[in-house]
Parts: C-alpha cells; sequence; structure tokens
C-alpha cells in the first residue's frame, strides 16, 4: 500500500516509541538503546514526557547514529506507536517512507494509517494474552514482546539483549529467564509472519570504543562525591530530583566508614529551597563542601541566600537542571533559560560565576571543580545543566581522576598561622586578587573569630555603614571576580576550515547540535569558527573572538538570548555584530534547526550589502 | 554606626571560672540595643550560662536571623565566630553549620517576628529534624527592627503603638515545639535570671533540639498605651517617643518568684503578663502532660514559664543521619574521594 519508497538506512536513524506513562515501558525501551549500543553503533536517546505520574503519554526516542551525532535530529523514522491516545499525532509524524510499527490486536479502519509509509502490525495483546494470566505481568512483558519483534525486524543479534537482559536480572533467575521467553516471543512472531528485515538496519560496528552511556545528573552528582562534597541539601524538583537521588545512591557506595559503617557524608531532604540553599551556606561557612540541586523555581527562592553568599563570602554550590520556565513554565521541557537569573541572581549588585557543561563527562569534572571553585572564591557557584543532559543518557567519554588531585580549599587562615601572628582581617585583600582569608569557627580560642553578616562592615569584619568602606568592599568583589575569570574553565575554540569573519558562540548541551550543524554549514558553502563558551565571567578570548569577526552567531535554548544579552553587558559591545539564533519550544535545539537559521542568515548576508542585512 | 570595642583590661580579681576564663571572657561587643531592652537581659543570662559552663567561647557557634534579637549574638563571646544570616533562616544556617562541624556548640537566637513569621517552616523543621542546637527566641510580640509591627506572638486583641488591634491568634512556639517532638523545651522571662541562667546552661548540656521562648519586652513598642492595660497613659504618649533616637531608655524589667507562685510582671507599655513558674515536682519528662498543662493555663491567662519537657536520652540529627564521628569539615580528599580505580570500573558498568 505505500506510494514512497520505504527509508533504507543502516545504523542511521530515529525510532520513536509513544507510550501511556506508567505503563512500565520505560526500562524495555532503554534496553533497546543499550542492545544497540552493544552492536558498537552509538544512540542518541531522548526521553519526552509529560509532568505527570499516570496515564498521560510519553515518548522515547533512540537516535541511532554511526556518524555519532549526539544532538536531537528531528523527525521519526519509525514509530512504535504504543498509545492509542497520540495515535493520530504519532502516525503523522513519521517520515514518508517510514515505518509504523503497532499493536495489531483490534483491526483499524484504512483512515488511522497513511500510504506513504510501511505499516507492520503485530498482535501483542493477543501474544501476552495467551501467556499470561496476571495483568501486571501481561502490561510488563507486552514491553520486551515488542522489544523482541523489533529486534527482528531491524536485524538485531538477539544474543546482545539477551546479555543485557542477564546484567539486568543477575541473581533474579526467574525474572531473567521470563523475560528472555518474552523476548523470543515477539521475536519468533515476527520472524514467522512478517518480512524481516525491513529497511532500517542494525549492523555490528566499532563507533562506540569506550564511551560510556549516562545521565548528566548522575555524572554530576559522581563529581560532587569527586569533589569532595559532604553535605548535601536539596527539595524535590523536576529535572534535578535524580542529582540528589543520584548523590545518595553514590555515597552509600562510596561513602561509608568500612570499619564502622558510618556515613562520611550528610544528606537532607529540605523543607523547600529556602532551607536548602541556607543548610549549604550554613555547612560551607564552617568548612564542608556543600551543595544543592534545583531547578528554575527553586533558584528564584534561594536568590536571597545567594545574595548573601555574594557578599559574606561564603562558598556554596548550586546544581541548576534548567527547564523551560518562566514560573513553573514546562516542567518536564529542556531550556537554557536561567542564565541572566544566575548570573545576577539577589538584588543589589551582584555577579555569580556559571559553569556550562556540554555532557555529562564534562558535568562530572565541573562539578568536582565547582567545590575548588567555591572554596577559591569564597563564592556561590552554578553549574549550568539542563533536562537534556540531566535527564537523558549520553554517550559520552569515560570519566577520569587524577589521584594526585588535592582539594583547593582556598584561603583559609589556620590557628599556627594565627598564631604566628598573620594579620587576619576576614576582608582584607592580602594578595590583591580580591580573595580575603576566612577562619573556619572554633579554629583559635582568642584570634580570628568575626562575625558574618550580609550588612556591610570593614575590612575587619567590624559592621559599618560609611559609605567609602562600603565601596571599597564591593570594589574589591569586582577585583575577585575578574580573578575568576581565569580559574574557570576556558572557552573551547575550533577554526573553519578557511578563514571566516562568521564566528558562533554556543554552550552546554546545544553541543552536539552544533558539532553536526557546521557539517551541514559547511555543505551549505559557510564556513564558521567556532566558540564553545564553558563559563561565566567570560575568559578573555571571548572578547577577542569577537573582535576577529565581523558577525557572530550566539545559539542559545531560550527566548531572549540570554547569553547574548551577557556578553553584551559584560563585554560592551556593539549587539548588532552578535546574531541571535534561538529555539525555545521545550525540545532539544537540532543540528538541522541551528544550519537552517544560520544557513539563511548567511545567505541572506552574502546578498545583501552587509550594513543593509543588520539594520 | 560603628561598633564599639569593650575595653581589654581585666581586673586581676575577677573570678575565674574552671577553665580560668573570667565573666570578660564571655562578653561582646557593647550593645547597641535600646536601654532597657529585655534581649540585653538575655545576653546576660547567655554569658553568666556560658562562664558557668566554662564552655570554650571559641568552641561556640553563634547563628540568629535579622532583628534587634539576631543583633544579640554580638554582644557576647567575642571570641566565638558569628552568623548574623537572612531574616527568618536561621534554623537552615545553623543546620547546615552543624552537619558539617558536630563538635562545636550551636546556638541560635532569633526574634518572634524572625522565627514565628518568616521563619516558622525553618523553626519548626530545625526542631522535627533534632539538630542538636539551643535554639532561643526572644519573644517581644513585636517586629522591633522594623518599628512596632505585630509579630505572630502578639496576643489576639493587643493593640501596637500605633493603635491598631491585633485581630489573629497567637502562635505559642512552646506548644508547637512540644508537639514538633522538641526534646527540650522551656519557656523564660528575661528578667528573670535566677531561671534563665540555668535553663539555658541545661539546654546547652542537651544532645538535640532545645528551644527556649524568652519573653522579652520591648521599651520602643511596648512602651505605648495599650488599649486597657495601659499605665501612665499620659506621660508615655508624646511624640517624643515615637522617635526612636530620642527614645529614653528604661531600666530592663527583673523578676524573681518561687517555683509554683504565679508573677504579674507590668511591661513598659503597662501591659501585664502573669507569669507562672511550674512546680518544683512537676514532671518534665511527659510530653502529654507538658502539652495539657501549657494549654491550662493559658486558657487562664498564665504564660508558664520553666523546663517544660526534656528527653534526657535523645539522640540528635547526626544519629538520624548516622555519621562518623569526625567532623565532616574535616574529611579530605583521601578518605572522601573513591579515587581512579573504583572509577575505571564505574566507567564499565556503564558501557
Ligand atoms: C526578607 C526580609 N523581609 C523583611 C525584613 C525586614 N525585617 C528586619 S527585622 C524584622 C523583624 C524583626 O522582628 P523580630 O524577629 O521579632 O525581632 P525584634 O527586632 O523584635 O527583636 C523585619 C521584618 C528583612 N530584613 N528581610
Ligand atoms: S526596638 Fe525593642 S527590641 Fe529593638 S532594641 Fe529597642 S527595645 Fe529592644
Amino acid at each position: 500500500m505505500s506510494d514512497k519508497k520505504p527509508i533504507s538506512s543502516v545504523n542511521d536513524f530515529v525510532v520513536r516509541f509513544a507510550n501511556v506513562n506508567g505503563s512500565g515501558s520505560a526500562s524495555a525501551n532503554e534496553m533497546f538503546a543499550r542492545a544497540i549500543l552493544r552492536h558498537g553503533v552509538p544512540v542518541s536517546p531522548r526521553n519526552i514526557f509529560p509532568s505527570n505520574i499516570q496515564g498521560l503519554p510519553t515518548w522515547y526516542e533512540v537516535r541511532v547514529t554511526e556518524d555519532g551525532h549526539l544532538g536531537a535530529r528531528g523527525g521519526v523514522d519509525m514509530m512504535v506507536a504504543m498509545n492509542p491516545q497520540t495515535w493520530d499525532k504519532d502516525v503523522a509524524g513519521i517520515e514518508p517512507g517510514g515505518y509504523l510499527f503497532y499493536d495489531s490486536t483490534k483491526p483499524m479502519p484504512s483512515t488511522k494509517f497513511r500510504d506513504d509509509i510501511t505499516v507492520i502490525g503485530v498482535p501483542l495483546t493477543a501474544i501476552t494474552n495467551s501467556t499470561y494470566t496476571d495483568p501486571r505481568q501481561r502490561q510488563l512483558f507486552k514491553n520486551i514482546i515488542y522489544l523482541g519483534a523489533l529486534s527482528a525486524l531491524l536485524d538485531m543479534d538477539p544474543k546482545l539483549i539477551e546479555q543485557l537482559i542477564g546484567e539486568q536480572y543477575k541473581g533474579k533467575e526467574k525474572l531473567l529467564s521470563s523475560n528472555v521467553h518474552a523476548l523470543h516471543l515477539g521475536r519468533d512472531w515476527a520472524l514467522q509472519n512478517l518480512k524481516c528485515p525491513i529497511g532500517l538496519r542494525v549492523k555490528k560496528s566499532d563507533k562506540v570504543g569506550d564511551r560510556i552511556f549516562i545521565e548528566g545528573n548522575s555524572a554530576a552528582a559522581l563529581g560532587a562525591v569527586y569533589g569532595g562534597a559532604t553535605v548535601c541539601a536539596w527539595y524535590p524538583i523536576t529535572p534535578s530530583s535524580s542529582v540528589a537521588e543520584a548523590f545518595t545512591a553514590h555515597c552509600k557506595k562510596f561513602r561509608h566508614d568500612p570499619e564502622t559503617g558510618k556515613a562520611k557524608y550528610a544528606i537532607v531532604q529540605g523543607e523547600d529551597e529556602l532551607a536548602s540553599i541556607g543548610i549549604v551556606i550554613g555547612a560551607s561557612w564552617n568548612g564542608a563542601r556543600a551543595f544543592t540541586a534545583t531547578s528554575g523555581p527553586g533558584i528564584s527562592l534561594m536568590t536571597e541566600f545567594i545574595g548573601l553568599s555574594y557578599f559574606a563570602e561564603i562558598p556554596a554550590v548550586i546544581m541548576n537542571i534548567q527547564r523551560a520556565g518562566p514560573s513553573t513554565g514546562m516542567p518536564t521541557r529542556t531550556q537554557q533559560c536561567d542564565i541572566i537569573a544566575c548570573a545576577y541572581a539577589s538584588h543589589g549588585d551582584t555577579k555569580h560565576v556559571l559553569l556550562f557543561p556540554e555532557d555529562p563527562a564534562e558535568a562530572f569534572e565541573f562539578a568536582a571543580a565547582a567545590f575548588d571553585l567555591a572554596e577559591r572564591l569564597q563564592t556561590t557557584i552554578f553549574l549550568m545543566l539542563d533536562l537534556d543532559i540531566g535527564m537523558n543518557h549520553r554517550l559520552c567519554r569515560p570519566l577520569k581522576w587524577d589521584d594526585a588531585k588535592q582539594y583547593d580549599r582556598g584561603k583559609v587562615m589556620t590557628a599556627e598561622m594565627l598564631d604566628e601572628g598573620r594579620d587576619f582581617g576576614r576582608y582584607l585583600d592580602v594578595d590583591g586578587d580580591g580573595i580575603p582569608y576566612r577562619t573556619y569557627p572554633g579554629t583559635h580560642p582568642t584570634k580570628g573569630s568575626y562575625f558574618t553578616r550580609g550588612t556591610s562592615r570593614d575590612r575587619y569584619a567590624r559592621y559599618s555603614e560609611e559609605g567609602s568602606v562600603y565601596a571599597d568592599n564591593m570594589q574589591r568583589l569586582v577585583r575577585k571576580f575578574e580573578t575568576a575569570q581565569d580559574l574557570v574553565p576556558r572557552p573551547l575554540q575550533a577554526n573553519a576550515e578557511r578563514p571566516t569573519k562568521y564566528g558562533v558562540i554556543y554552550f552546554g548541551s546545544t553541543s552536539p547540535a552544533m558539532d553536526e550543524a557546521i557539517g551541514l554549514l559547511e555543505a551549505r558553502g559557510h564556513q564558521l569558527d567556532r566558540l564553545r563558551i564553558r563559563a561565566f565571567p567570560f575568559h578573555s578570548s571571548v572578547a577577542s573572538f569577537l573582535a576577529e569577526h565581523d558577525f557572530v552567531y550566539v545559539v542559545e535554548q531560550n527566548r531572549d538570548s540570554q547569553l547574548r544579552q551577557l556578553i553584551v553587558n559584560e563585554n560592551g559591545i556593539d549587539p548588532v555584530r552578535l546574531v541571535p539564533i534561538v529555539h525555545y519550544d521545550g525540545t532539544p535545539i537540532t543540528a538541522r534547526y541551528i544550519a537552517k537559521a544560520i544557513g539563511d542568515h548567511q545567505d541572506h548576508l552574502k546578498v545583501t550589502p552587509l550594513r543593509k542585512a543588520v539594520s | 554606626m560603628t561598633y564599639i570595642a569593650k575595653p581589654k583590661f581585666h581586673h586581676p580579681g575577677l573570678k575565674k571560672n574552671e577553665l580560668g576564663y573570667t565573666h570578660r571572657d564571655y562578653e561582646g561587643k557593647i550593645s547597641t540595643l535600646c536601654a532597657g531592652c529585655g534581649h540585653d537581659s538575655i545576653t546576660a543570662s547567655i554569658i553568666e550560662a556560658c562562664y558557668e559552663l566554662s564552655i570554650e567561647p571559641h568552641r561556640v557557634a553563634k547563628i540568629s536571623g535579622i532583628g534587634c534579637s539576631s543583633k544579640t549574638p554580638d554582644y557576647f563571646l567575642g571570641n566565638s565566630h558569628g552568623f548574623n544570616s537572612v531574616h527568618g533562616r536561621m534554623p537552615s544556617v545553623l543546620t547546615g553549620a552543624n552537619l558539617a562541624n558536630r563538635d562545636l556548640i550551636y546556638l541560635g537566637v532569633s526574634g518572634d517576628g524572625d522565627s514565628a513569621s518568616i521563619g516558622f517552616g525553618q523553626f519548626a523543621h530545625s526542631i522535627r529534624r533534632g539538630v542538636n542546637m539551643t535554639y532561643i527566641v526572644e519573644n517581644n510580640g513585636v517586629y522591633g527592627l522594623t518599628k512596632g509591627q505585630f509579630s505572630a506572638t502578639a496576643d489576639r486583641g493587643s493593640k501596637s503603638k500605633k493603635g491598631v488591634t491585633n485581630t489573629d491568634n497567637a502562635i505559642d512556639l512552646v506548644a508547637i515545639a512540644l508537639q514538633l517532638g522538641a526534646t527540650f523545651v522551656a519557656r523564660s522571662f528575661s528578667g528573670d535570671k535566677s531561671q534563665l541562667v540555668p535553663l539555658i546552661a541545661a539546654a546547652i548540656g542537651h544532645t538535640g533540639a532545645s528551644f527556649i521562648d524568652v519573653i522579652s519586652p520591648c521599651i520602643a513598642f511596648n512602651n505605648h498605651a495599650g488599649s486597657t492595660k495601659s499605665f501612665d497613659y499620659v506621660r508615655e504618649h508624646n511624640d517624643a517617643v515615637n522617635r526612636l533616637d530620642v527614645l529614653v531608655g528604661r531600666d530592663p524589667i527583673a523578676v524573681d518568684y518561687a517555683p509554683g507562685t504565679v508573677q504579674v510582671v507590668e511591661q513598659h507599655d503597662g501591659s501585664k503578663i502573669a507569669l507562672r513558674k511550674i512546680d518544683a515536682d512537676y514532671d518534665p519528662h511527659d510530653r502529654l502532660g507538658a502539652q495539657t498543662f501549657l494549654a491550662r493555663h493559658a486558657a487562664k491567662g498564665q504564660i508558664v514559664t520553666g523546663l517544660l519537657y526534656v528527653d534526657p536520652d535523645a539522640e540528635d540529627l547526626h544519629s538520624h543521619l548516622n555519621t562518623v564521628e569526625t567532623p565532616l569539615n574535616s574529611l579530605e580528599a583521601d578518605t572522601l574521594c573513591p579515587g581512579s580505580a573504583a572509577l575505571d570500573k564505574f566507567n564499565a558498568s556503564l558501557r
């Protein structure tokens, strides 16, 4: 019935599973992605889920990509349509020539299908019902049965899936064998009744290498363990809750004293975000490494304390897993929309350090580094993830740690130093870098104690509302922020093959889509130098990059081009030279989107005199 | 305005405690509160209690929110680290500090505005978590620092200095603390040193969440004509007293009365409060009994003072969390970091 040639592609396609939330499909779908990885073929999966627990639609998309493009691609080659509620939209979303996989137990009118796609029906309900009587088993095994059928259709090696099932149910023999059985039920039915394989195929390859498959939130939480965090206070909020949950799990594994069984950490689920950041600030003031994880609404609540951290100079680490705002916005959709809110969080003149990891590997590194930075700079450090990296599995380089590394506890004056007669002024800029010394409470019976407050004080921490004293302190904070420029991760530049006067700036989770977009743009004849910003304050190389290019695109996932605003604000650059490329519908930005937006603009620049083009 | 440091001169004849410290070693900066403010009397009692306990001053961390009451940690234990955090959020900061180093003594000082309004949640949660601390609320029924608005502990029907009648019900922090499972609950009066000093000392000695509500008259904002209870209305009710800077100080109110008796105390505005000191044979180990005792006397318009409840076997948050004995802030990379070999294994599990 197909009037468009079916898509034929090996190791390069997108499969999307449409399920009903709560149907237990998540683990089968994830196993599908992992099974492809075991074939040596990179995948990039994405969860698209509602901010609800039961009943609503949920999608899981697997981009199979031998070329290793880890950004979202857009478009669906095969839809596994398991949700009657979203059927029409799901069917409509299939690329011409694509495939529709569905449960054919109940007959459907022909109007429910499309002529330009291949329809594959498997009577999943019938097969499950004839094998299982327990309703929960029926629901769960149906997912494994479709996984089995897909393995036949896509020419996957069932051994590799069996292996995965074996690892998952290690020690639980009954579950293991029943899952393998269900897998083969589906697989055998497909082999006997359908034309297998179809045009989409998985062929063994060696493109995965030693890369690992991990969620950004879990990696960031492990970074906190390696970075020496001992206190975590948090309040549940999507998409950040899994940071604290993963930190708890990692600590259970790595942080119990083998002799006493006691915990070398403290985790408190605060009553809200105010308490969580308060606990972090109290713990850090007292010399422990502490962090909280939250999302936009939590940041809003924390801002008063963030101002205190800035002004009273108390270390704090906040992992902000961004989601679409403002307000409750779209809790389960991704954006990079808290840049301004975090950079200038709180009232008065404040500036904060932001770190922008591109993937789980960097989330791990930057999370660990955040604690060094927080103590070195005695201020809040934001680790800016987003839902797309935080809650999705990403293929990334293995996590690495240098065992020689010691923690940088920053400028802490000890009892010995005080006894040597060193001049202790809590807010004295002894080294000219804007960073003063602090003492931990309880250090010395007679020396080094001081009063911490958010109210203005002099260099010796004595309360003062003198204008000159206040200004002196505020100036030092500016110096400290300048010092931060050279301590935070530097931007990474990649130049086009030929010299070009066009550049592009991007950051965070946009990275894989950007890498792919560059190829698409080159194919359209556009050359661009790239700069991936990894932190705020901006390193001087950002200013040089801007100076070296006539026009620089700033690609980001928010409406108001917030990074661009920050660059304009901090670098005093003519805004006309920074062209915003924004994407903010809550889905991850794709290479296709970036390439089109920049490509169209470039075409326009080429045919129009420059000044006109931008007026 | 800058702070005036106290002269460092120590009289050689000053009495010393077990550690050889004198009273002076427990003092702080000179108070900038209004002369006669009840909060200063509480400061004096804290100094006295710490002196008597022979605490090393620098082993105390004193943490507060924002308000006149929250300023007081600057006026005692000058050799301790203090932290004047943000309004109402002392409990979380203290909780964090306590988690970082279980070896110090944590003294939380707050006001009734700080704890019963903006910080009501934090007050409740720090108590229910059993943070090992001495949490003192200096309760004057008004917002002192912001000049006289009602706090949530103000009685229904009472009048503010501006003549506004309070129509909201009052929160009794002691009743709440008992309900939330505080393992040491007491109430006292700022002027009753003989009762307050031992209560503070006992609270410091207690492992777990200790809460003391201290009634503490505000000279500036209950120095006005109350509705029915006022005395010398004419003398007090003049323009001059509306301006804080020319406020005439009063002697702090002091009381001393026997267990089992009721003492009526006249505040600066002439309003009266009836303090009822619990009997010597009162059983402070019965939480339910304490709650009914409190409620019964509250119905009679009496404010019960004394140690209302204590659980001598209480555990604190650290034991709930099963944390190591070593303070968390002193652990370094060698014990905290699992190292590269563990990471390699972890990587392998993700392929
Ligand atoms: C977020 C915030 N809101 C309001 C204030 C203003 N404020 C400062 S102190 C205070 C009330 C203090 O009252 P209380 O805690 O009863 O202490 P008192 O001054 O009576 O001792 C208020 C509302 C503030 N500092 N911060
Ligand atoms: S305003 Fe009231 S609470 Fe504040 S210092 Fe004066 S008397 Fe004390």
